[in-house]
């Protein structure tokens, strides 16, 4: 464990002072790639652990931003405490969506349906609330300056999204050592079992979505002063919602670092694709491919990456 | 509100919602069968009327015509999906099939807008505008012939499962899969043929639409949605239930339009989707949840 422990950290370091070598343009795919593994891992916290599937996290991100944009343009509140504040607006409705479906046993097919619900209801209000630009969307001005979370070039957007993928890595894992993520493990492998030996499965499913919720609305509001611009079709839609889970599923659900190792298999990849074809190729042509991909990795890893570097690399760093 | 515009509203979404049935039948009838459920509804019914409207335009075949070899075709189309991509998947946890699913969906959606592009296509069909009064409501001819199309062929469904021999198969199927297995069934066949049949009813029900509305090949995703609202409210693999959830989910969206603009109707069938889940899981003629 300690040599696994300490590679991470040497590529942490590198991480940190790559920026140096980096120009513009690939410090964006890097920003890409520390995203969506971040959302990915706060989607790992409660499908990956729990087993209950979410396609409606798009609705947390829209949460997260609008809540943390609204506030910054009313009241003047920094993004920095707006976040916290969309979070919590997050964590809520995370946990009605929970109580609804945990509270009444609904499991598989039913919970998915819930999400997906949700997170069209949630898409639909927005596109009509005046308030957060309908259809339009939010515009954000540009007022740079930490307070306002907002800054000239990519360099503090680079640091702010590696802070957030480290935070949710290390409460990630700590979530695993923990008695709660045990619980969270046990439910997932064989939930009536977890409950015949006491387990209180209702209270530590809901713990997880909560806190998935809150982690994912952080990340919302980090997106819209990245880019300036909140829309319903961008920040709550049910593409997003599958780009969030893409990652984790191709590295390794319910593993702490399989939403990374996805993330920074496809994010370059599917970056390139997009810009390739969309000069080139016809409108759609990229989502196709990313259908494929899906299909294809539940085919041929149905676990994921993560179980194939584990039999390869495992006995290198984990030594028992 | 005046309740003549109620009655009309009311009309228009029971019309609609035979064409709602048609398509919730194929959903059930591939849940009832394989335990799959079909996140790649709405966007093969968009595939399909674009296939309607490519014949129309190039051929100058009526939809109601056309229906019969676009049904066909989707029935080729749902038969090979299933042997492909969903037959691999029947073994797998839930999670894994909604993604197989899922990324079937993305594809369709995607696949209709690379061929035909993003934009609106509403071609003339012969009854387009024709309408004629009934009492104190005006009668869309188009959609008055769209419900009893689709109500004669989900009748002609259900006919084909209980009395012709592959329908008995398929009904020994859904019951029990192992048991259809001993007694010699072809179950890959079987399975194939029943999500060509589901794809089939999406495909009429594809046709149908055609003179309805503008076509748009992104506009899936809400059809999609609206069938599982329909399969949830009748009940899980339940075929009369299809139709009858239909009609009322039909009624519902059209009613809603009174009190909410039109494109928030949705929210009125999620919210009927969310207050059955809670307290009726099972659905209405559902047998078990």
């Amino acid at each position: 464990m300690k040599r696994l422990y300490l590679f991470l950290g040497v590529i942490f370091l590198v991480l940190l002072a790559l920026p140096g070598v980096l120009n513009n343009y690939w410090m964006e795919i890097f920003i890409l790639i520390f995203f969506y593994a971040y959302l990915g891992q706060c989607w790992n916290i409660l499908t990956g652990y729990t087993g209950n599937i979410s396609l409606g996290h798009a609705l947390y991100v829209g949460i997260g931003g609008y809540t943390a944009t609204r506030l910054a343009m009313v009241f003047g509140l920094s993004p920095w405490v707006g976040m916290l504040v969309g979070g919590l607006f997050a964590t809520g409705v995370g946990l009605v969506i929970g109580f609804l479906g945990f509270r009444f046993g609904l499991r598989g097919v039913y919970f998915v349906l819930i999400t997906i619900s949700f997170a069209e209801i949630g898409r639909l209000i927005a596109l009509h609330l005046e308030s957060l630009g309908s259809f339009m969307g939010l515009f954000i001005d540009f007022n740079p300056g930490f307070l306002n979370m907002q800054f000239r070039g990519n360099l503090p957007y680079y640091y702010i999204s590696l802070g957030l993928l480290v935070f949710s890595l290390i409460v990630v894992r700590t979530l695993e050592l923990s008695k709660t993520g045990r619980y969270l493990v046990a439910i997932r492998e064989d939930e009536e079992a977890a409950e015949s030996l006491g387990v209180n499965t209702f209270k530590y499913k809901m713990v997880a979505i909560g806190l998935s919720a809150f982690m994912t609305a952080l990340g919302g509001a980090f997106d819209a002063n990245r880019i300036f611009h909140l829309s319903p079709d961008r920040v709550m839609s049910m593409a997003l919602s599958i780009e969030i889970i893409l990652r984790p599923i191709i590295g390794g659900m319910g593993t702490v670092l399989g939403p990374v190792v996805g993330s920074f298999l496809i994010t370059l990849p599917a970056e390139w694709t997009r810009a390739y074809l969309s000069e080139v190729g016809r409108p759609g042509l990229h989502m196709v491919i990313y259908g494929f991909v899906l299909i294809f990795a539940v085919f041929f890893f149905p676990r994921g990456i993560m179980p194939l570097l584990n039999r390869k690399l495992g006995r290198f760093f984990i030594k028992e | 509100m005046n309740s003549d515009v109620v009655l009309q509203l009311a009309l228009q979404g029971f019309l609609m919602g035979g064409v709602y049935g048609l398509i919730a039948l194929g959903l059930s009838l591939i849940f009832g069968v394989m335990k799959v459920i079909n996140f790649a509804h709405g966007e093969m019914m968009v595939f399909a009327m674009f296939l309607s409207i490519t014949l129309l335009l190039w051929g100058g075949l009526d939809p109601y015509l056309s229906l019969v070899i676009v049904a066909a075709v989707m029935f080729g189309v749902g038969y090979g999906i299933q042997r492909v991509f969903v037959n691999r998947i029947l073994e797998l946890p839930e999670a894994m099939q909604v993604l197989v699913l899922v990324g079937l969906g993305i594809i369709f959606e995607n696949g209709t807008l690379m061929i035909w592009g993003g934009s609106d296509f509403s071609p003339k069909t012969s009854l387009a505008l024709s309408s004629f009064r009934w009492g104190p409501v005006t009668v869309d001819v188009p959609r008055l012939i769209a419900f009893i199309l689709a109500i004669v062929i989900t009748l002609m469904v259900l006919l084909f499962l209980k009395k012709t021999n592959i329908g008995k198969s398929i009904r020994a199927a859904a019951d029990n899969r192992y048991g259809a297995l001993i007694i010699g069934a072809h179950i890959n066949r079987i399975y194939g043929i029943c999500f060509g049949i589901g794809a089939a009813c999406v495909g009429a029900a594809g046709a149908l639409l055609v003179p309805l509305m503008p076509a748009k090949a992104t506009m899936g995703a809400p059809y999609t949605m609206v069938s599982f609202v329909i399969v949830i409210l009748g009940g899980m693999g339940s075929l009369i239930g299809a139709l009858i959830g239909g009609l009322i989910i039909g009624v519902a969206e059209s009613l809603s339009t009174v009190f909410l603009p039109s494109s928030m109707k949705q929210v009125v069938s999620f919210t009927i989707m969310i207050v059955i889940l809670l307290f009726k899981p099972q659905g209405l003629f559902g047998g078990k949840g």
